[in-house]
């Protein structure tokens, strides 16, 4: 078994709506910063153990299917690294 | 016996307890680490923050274990409500689909709204007629109701929703969309009509004595006796 990191990354999807990001982007635009477009994701660092960087890579997506991400509206990508 | 599954962070399970107790059932708060009793013949997932929304809105309560049990129930057609928080938590443990994310606003809104029959054809509408219009309370944060393009279509064309946030006329107009839900649609019902869940409060509209929220939401608390198998 080897430790693996793994760096889960939850945003919206694309076309979906982050009031959250917009409030963040007009607080952003009233300190004067000129700013296009922002958006907000959330990140996940789990550390465990596995028998090799696939089978780290397979739990932490099952991870994010099953609680992390809400697949209705978000997408997600998973980084695993040795430890 | 109707179970009122109080999770911690639950803080509208006493009012659904009164309220169904008003309109004439035996009704009980549950804690979730109790499980269900053997007489539960009907359950309502309450509003409130359950565990304080961590993660999102419902996701911990979907997750808890009192679910494996409440999902035999809902395949058992024993009648399932969830409003609110409950409505967060039923779509999180996909007993209804759909999601339930940060109002359009990005604010916590709570006021009246009109909604729009849709279905009436369903244990929790039976006393309303398709197009009629009334009135809930809401009081949410993450009420905006998302949902994928495919299942949208699949939800309409099974006639799934049960209301939709209108004018006092009944019009379904962008206006009158208090949280930018997905074609404003308030209510669902799961794949049985047994199973339902909306973000307005119908435990809040039962009690004559609170005259300003009308009492439009007993009848859907009654659905429990007409969806009882």
């Amino acid at each position: 078994m080897t430790a693996y990191t793994a760096t889960v990354t939850i945003r919206p999807k694309r076309g979906v709506l982050d009031p959250e990001a917009e409030t963040t982007q007009q607080a952003l635009s009233r300190l004067g910063f000129d700013v296009n477009a922002l958006r907000s994701a959330d990140r996940f660092e789990i550390d465990f153990d596995a028998e090799s960087s696939e089978a780290a890579t397979e739990r932490a997506e099952e991870m994010a299917e099953r609680l992390l991400a809400n697949p209705t509206i978000h997408d997600y990508d998973v980084v695993v690294t040795d430890r | 016996m109707i179970a009122v599954v109080q999770f911690g962070g639950s803080n509208c399970d006493r009012d659904a307890v009164r309220a169904l107790d008003h309109v004439g059932f035996d009704a009980r708060r549950v804690w979730h680490e109790d499980g269900l009793p053997a007489e539960t013949d009907g359950i309502v997932l309450p509003g409130g923050f359950s565990y304080g929304d961590y993660l999102r809105a419902g996701a911990m309560a979907a997750r808890s274990s009192v679910m494996a049990e409440i999902r035999q129930q809902v395949e058992d057609g024993t009648p399932v409500l969830g409003v609110c928080n409950g409505a967060q938590i039923g779509c999180e443990a996909r007993l209804t689909p759909g999601a339930f994310t940060t109002n359009r606003s990005a604010r916590f809104q709570c006021e009246h709204v009109h909604l729009r029959v849709e279905n009436a054809n369903t244990p929790w509408t039976h006393a309303y007629e398709a197009g009629e219009v009334i009135s809930l309370p809401i009081a949410h944060g993450e009420g905006r109701f998302e949902i994928a393009e495919e299942t949208l279509s699949e939800l309409n064309a099974e006639n799934r929703v049960l209301f939709r946030y209108c004018n006092a006329d009944g019009a379904v107009t962008d206006a009158a969309n208090p949280n930018g839900s997905t074609d404003n649609i308030a209510g669902v019902i799961g794949e049985r009509d047994t199973t339902a869940v909306l973000m307005p409060h119908p435990e809040r509209a039962t009690f004559p004595e609170l005259a300003e929220n009308g009492t439009d939401g007993r009848a859907i608390l009654e659905g429990f006796a007409v969806a009882d198998p």
